[in-house]
């Protein structure tokens, strides 16, 4: 078997006297799909960042995508290339237009040539489903538009391993779909993924494993047929009912 | 007391809103006129005309005024450029992660903000040549306007351009280094372009200031071919006994100052719209 494309040991994260992250150990397979569910607080996002260490971890060892992350000559700008980021804020480049938010990135990190970055972010954008807004801003296109333009720009630099952070959350209920169905699109292609979400239908659909994060440990663990339909601890159970019964 | 407050509060009522408001403009527009009415009978118009207004005075000042105002112009822009080549690094400095740069950047800004302009200027034209003899600002004068309202401008410049960095969303630019972009890149791809951008009327405005305080260049020492727009105005006020001049400098200043503070609203409205 592969060795994993994601092996995180012993993590912990501190932003001054509070421990978000208390341990975590995870190893995430080529191809493989992880959903990360918990409630608000719980450190979901913090351990994404810490996987492409935009967040620095205080201790632990993080590998992604073949590039020891934590280790002391890494190279970080290198490695993040492999480690595509999805954002809950979409975060297009504002005074960019469509087009070159997925041009520029190729050029200026991987020394694309022009033809082949715009005809790449050509392709890239029909496969998100956005056309004829090239030349627009992002201001301009409606927030599913500019998640899968989002998406779009971070597969321009062809990362191995793509993270999203509740990629759906800032949007309006009838736009998510579009935006899932792009990530599932992603997922059949074969694309691994660690994906931050509350929609814990796309979850039971796509993931091939879901973890349960409260208080900064992986609380539970395991295909969405067990941890979603029979959760084993009380946290994970009482979590589960809220997210699916939230008018109770 | 008691029964006049209590006669007093309904006879306001009675009055509704509109009719308070509209009683209230009537005052203050009776008063303006009131006012212009007793300024125009006290006034002695005769005086007036006769200090300021005097055709042949003003006349007499051209074409020469015109060295003047291109060299208003020139140390405005010298101080603006120098003002922008030290100014956009120390804003740099302010918000870098390393903390000797910030605590430098900060300490500059807040000397050379602290300091009047005037005294400022007579460091650079009188102290440093004191203290370091022999030394040569390159451009004569010119460099040493460019940098006695250089150092000043830059930072506030500083100051401008640091606060249109962090106005560039902190996502952007966890998305660029997610994208693979190391920290220079993304400053120069990400944040410089779109806060140089929001910095465009509040450097506007710099120029404005700086257009005014190039009038302190006399300080220097100053001769006919590089006299500024004050000075040269002053010098006619002495020579012809006349406050004609004066109101000739200051229309030749609001030429340049009026159209530069019409194109800072226009380029704030423009963000607006963006
Ligand atoms: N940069 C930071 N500085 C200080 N504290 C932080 C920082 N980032 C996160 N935290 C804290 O860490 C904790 C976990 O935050 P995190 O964003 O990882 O939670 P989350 O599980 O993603 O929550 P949510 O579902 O609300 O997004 C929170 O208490 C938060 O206040
Ligand atoms: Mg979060």
């Amino acid at each position: 078997m592969n060795a994993p494309i994601v092996k995180v040991e012993g993590l912990h994260k501190r932003f001054g006297d509070n421990e978000v992250l208390r341990g975590i150990d995870l190893e995430i397979n080529e191809g493989e799909v992880v959903c990360l569910i918990g409630p608000s607080g719980s450190g979901k996002s913090t351990l994404l960042r810490c996987v492409n260490l935009l967040e620095e971890p205080t201790e632990g060892t993080i590998e992604a995508a073949g590039h020891d992350m934590t280790g002391p000559d890494a190279d970080l700008d290198l490695a993040r290339r492999d480690i595509g980021m999805v954002f809950q804020q979409f975060n297009l480049f504002s005074h960019m237009t469509i087009l070159d938010n997925l041009v520029i990135p190729q050029r200026r990190v991987c020394k694309t040539p022009k033809a082949e970055a715009v005809e790449t972010a050509r392709r890239l954008l029909a496969e998100v489903g956005i056309e004829g807004k090239e030349k627009a801003k992002p201001a301009q296109l409606s927030g599913g538009q500019q998640q899968r333009v989002a998406i779009a720009r971070a597969l321009a630099v062809k990362p191995r391993l793509m993270l999203f952070d509740e990629p759906t959350s800032a949007l309006d209920p009838e736009i998510v779909g579009e935006v899932l169905a792009v990530m599932k699109g992603l997922a059949a292609e074969g694309m691994t993924m660690l994906v931050v979400t509350h929609e814990m239908g796309f979850a039971r659909e796509v993931a091939d494993r879901v973890l349960f994060l409260d208080g900064g440990v992986i609380v539970e663990q395991g295909p969405p047929s067990e941890v979603l339909a029979n959760p084993q601890t009380e946290r994970a159970r009482s979590f589960l009912h809220r997210v699916l019964h939230p008018a109770d | 007391m008691d029964a006049a407050t209590t006669d007093a509060a309904p006879a306001r009522s009675r009055m509704t809103a509109r009719q308070r408001r509209r009683l209230a403009r009537g005052v203050q527009y009776a008063v303006i006129v009131a006012v212009v009415a007793v300024l125009a009978a006290v006034a002695d118009w005769g005086r007036i005309a006769e200090s300021f207004f005097q055709f042949d005075i003003a006349a007499d000042m051209f074409p020469e005024v015109w060295t003047s105002f291109w060299n208003t112009i020139v140390y405005t822009l010298l101080a603006f450029a120098f003002g922008m080549v030290v100014g956009v690094p120390i804003a740099l400095m302010r918000v870098s992660e390393f903390a000797p740069y910030r605590w430098f950047a900060t300490v500059y800004v807040e000397v050379f903000r602290g300091l009047p302009a005037l005294l400022v200027l007579f460091l650079v034209g009188f102290g440093v040549p004191q203290a370091f003899p022999g030394i040569q600002y390159p451009g004569g004068v010119y460099g040493q306007v460019a940098i006695g309202l250089g150092l000043t401008s830059s930072a506030y410049i500083a100051e401008s351009v640091r606060a249109g960095i962090q106005a560039v969303p902190k996502g952007q630019v966890e998305a660029a280094r997610s994208l693979g972009m190391s920290r220079t890149r993304t400053m120069v791809t990400v944040v410089l372009p779109q806060a140089l951008r929001i910095v465009v009327p509040p450097l506007t405005n710099e120029l404005v200031m700086l257009t005014k305080d190039s009038s302190l260049v006399f300080v220097l020492g100053v001769t006919t071919a590089t006299m500024e727009l004050s000075k040269f105005a002053r010098n006619e006020l002495t020579d012809t006994a006349n406050a004609t001049p004066l109101l000739v400098g200051g229309l030749l200043y609001l030429l340049l100052t009026i159209p530069l503070g019409l194109l800072a609203r226009r380029l704030e409205n423009r963000e607006d719209h963006r």
